[in-house]
């Protein structure tokens, strides 16, 4: 069975910036898919190419295993895209615009049951016959979601669907799109917020300047790395003269009694760290520990990758 | 093919001018008037046109056919520099039309606007003076391949303008002049020899020529040959239209 979106030896240029550079990816069928990257990485050129909006200089992307550009007809039946922007026609209400979108892909009046379902599971259908220039930014980012899926397609790619967006809209779209996945769509996801990708896809992909740098399940990922060191705070009752030589490798900053160390796991453990501090006569009032998230992997990795020019794909299988 | 795609995009084409058809319809015709009014009342005593034919009766199928050929490029050319610069272009180009159904959608929806605008022109226009019909057919051909050149025109202007003052450069400097210069307000046979022959590089000339034609049976030139010059101007930009929208130039980057 063919993937959701195969990607293979994707290149782009504009000009003098490489946007991508020989890019390979598989996205499966049902896979909550995140595709993360810091601004400028190639997130946006990816999703362009995959949804025909722009055009690789080699390589080739097909969606459940139509070409996007031989085959483009039945690429674009099967992908449905909701762009970053708030972009919306100014002349037609919401349900015009609905209709006249499907009515691009070949649908009729016969999808207009589809189309009512799509307004109330958005919360769209009281404001279904205003004009889009009236509506809050909100509700055009919900508009802009139902364009996506007038056709009912099998793989939904969302670029920053969030962006801009209030905690409580946020949180409704999240249910949305999850039920969106429950139903056995395949959902590709690029946010800048990293919890929204760490609550919701089970695997991710980190690109930068135009590589793959990391892609993994959530799980591993954050198991890796970065993902195996802790942050430990110490509160000490009275400032250490002097700090044991062991530890300074693993300080991360002291203010006065409070000192806080980043442990690998692999190299340490709290007890050892505890008992060497201890020894120096040091009395612990307080103690807290933080596990690594996806930001600090995120910033480790593109940091490392900006630093090392690394283009070494980082895969687990 | 996906023919309800194309109707669709048609259909949307036709509703958006449709839903201001004060601008897009009414103000033409309003417009279109003064010119005939202005003009006929200045002229009618002082130019010589063909014999036996007013300069207001010449005059009406010159504005016509003028008021079809501006709105049909106005038609497709607003349109998408309209969905370009507010990015909703992308709702198109996400979709399955080709990029012959993108065509032919907008070249359809221009002929729409450019026929119904003349219509409008033309009805209100015999009211002030009886004009003949010596061939509807000949009409309906030139009006519908006059307001196909000019819309696959707005087609190539739209899609390379990246700014309202582009596509106003455009049409000032390419598609004013060359209405105006085709003999919308006299006939070239007034013109010195040298511009008479100048005239006929002008495409617009034939397109009008032969409408006018259609009114009185007189022309300047072989309406056959005009009808030839039309069809192949149509060919022409229908080619390049179709390759610039099948590269993806300024569309798919």
């Amino acid at each position: 069975m063919s993937a959701a979106i195969a990607i293979h030896g994707v290149h782009k240029r504009y000009r003098s910036v490489h946007a991508l550079r020989g890019l390979d990816l598989t996205i499966e069928r049902g896979e909550f898919f995140g595709l993360l990257g810091p601004n400028g990485a190639g997130k946006s050129t990816l999703i362009n190419i995959i949804a025909g909006l722009a055009r690789a200089d080699s390589g080739s992307v097909s969606v459940l295993g139509h070409d996007v550009v031989s085959d483009y007809r039945q690429a674009r039946r099967r992908l449905g895209v909701v762009p970053q922007e708030l972009v919306f026609d100014p002349f037609f209400s919401v349900r015009e615009i609905l209709r006249i979108q499907a009515g691009y892909f070949g649908l009729g009046r016969a999808n207009d049951d589809w189309i009512e379902e799509l307004l109330a599971a958005l919360m769209l259908a009281d404001r279904a016959d205003s004009n889009m220039r009236a509506l809050s930014g909100g509700m055009k980012r919900r508009v802009l979601i139902a364009q996506a899926l007038v056709h009912k397609p099998e793989v939904v790619v969302l670029d920053e669907p969030t962006a801009g967006v209030d905690v409580e809209l946020r949180h409704s779209l999240w249910e949305f799109v999850q039920r969106l996945h429950r139903a056995g769509h395949t959902i590709v996801l690029t946010t800048h917020y990293l919890e929204e990708a760490e609550s919701l896809c089970d695997r991710i992909a980190i690109i930068d300047h135009g590589n793959l740098i990391a892609l993994d399940s959530k799980a591993a990922l954050l198991q890796r790395g970065m993902g195996q060191r802790c942050s430990v705070t110490v509160m000490l009752a009275h400032p250490l003269a002097e700090l044991p030589s062991a530890l300074s490798a693993q300080l991360k900053t002291q203010e006065g009694p409070r000192l806080q160390f980043t442990l690998d796991r692999e190299h340490g453990s709290i007890v050892e760290l505890l008992d060497a501090l201890r020894a120096a006569g040091a009395e612990i009032l307080d103690l807290q520990t933080e596990q690594a998230d996806l930001e600090d992997i995120f910033v480790e990795l593109t940091r490392r990758d900006r630093h090392e020019s690394a283009r070494t794909v980082h895969t687990v299988s | 093919m996906n023919p309800h795609g194309l109707y669709t995009l048609f259909h949307k084409e036709v509703l958006r001018f449709y839903k201001v058809a004060l601008q897009t319809l009414l103000a033409p015709m309003v417009t279109a008037l003064l010119y005939l009014l202005v003009f006929s009342h200045v002229l009618e005593d002082h130019v010589q046109v063909y014999g036996g034919v007013s300069y207001t009766a010449f005059l009406i199928p010159g504005l016509v056919m003028m008021s079809v050929l501006q709105n049909a490029f106005a038609n497709s050319s607003s349109s998408l520099i309209q969905s370009k610069v507010s990015g909703n272009v992308v709702f198109m180009l996400l979709s399955p039309l080709s990029y012959l159904e993108i065509y032919l959608a907008f070249v359809f929806a221009a002929v729409v606007r450019g026929v119904v605008v003349g219509l409008g022109v033309a009805l209100v226009a015999t009211l002030f003076v009886e004009v003949p019909v010596h061939s509807v057919a000949a009409l309906l051909a030139f009006a519908i391949l006059g307001s196909a050149v000019l819309g696959s025109m707005g087609i190539i202007a739209g899609i390379w303008a990246e700014k309202f003052d582009q596509l106003a450069g455009f049409q000032n400097f390419v598609i004013l002049p060359l209405t105006f210069l085709s003999g919308v307000f006299y006939s070239i046979h007034s013109l010195p020899a040298h511009w008479q022959k100048v005239s006929h590089f002008n495409p617009f000339f034939y397109m009008i020529d032969g409408f006018r034609w259609g009114f009185f049976g007189v022309s300047d030139v072989d309406p056959l040959f005009s009808l030839a010059v039309a069809v192949a101007a149509l060919g022409g930009l229908a080619v390049v239209t179709l390759a610039m929208l099948s590269h993806g130039y300024k569309l798919r980057h």
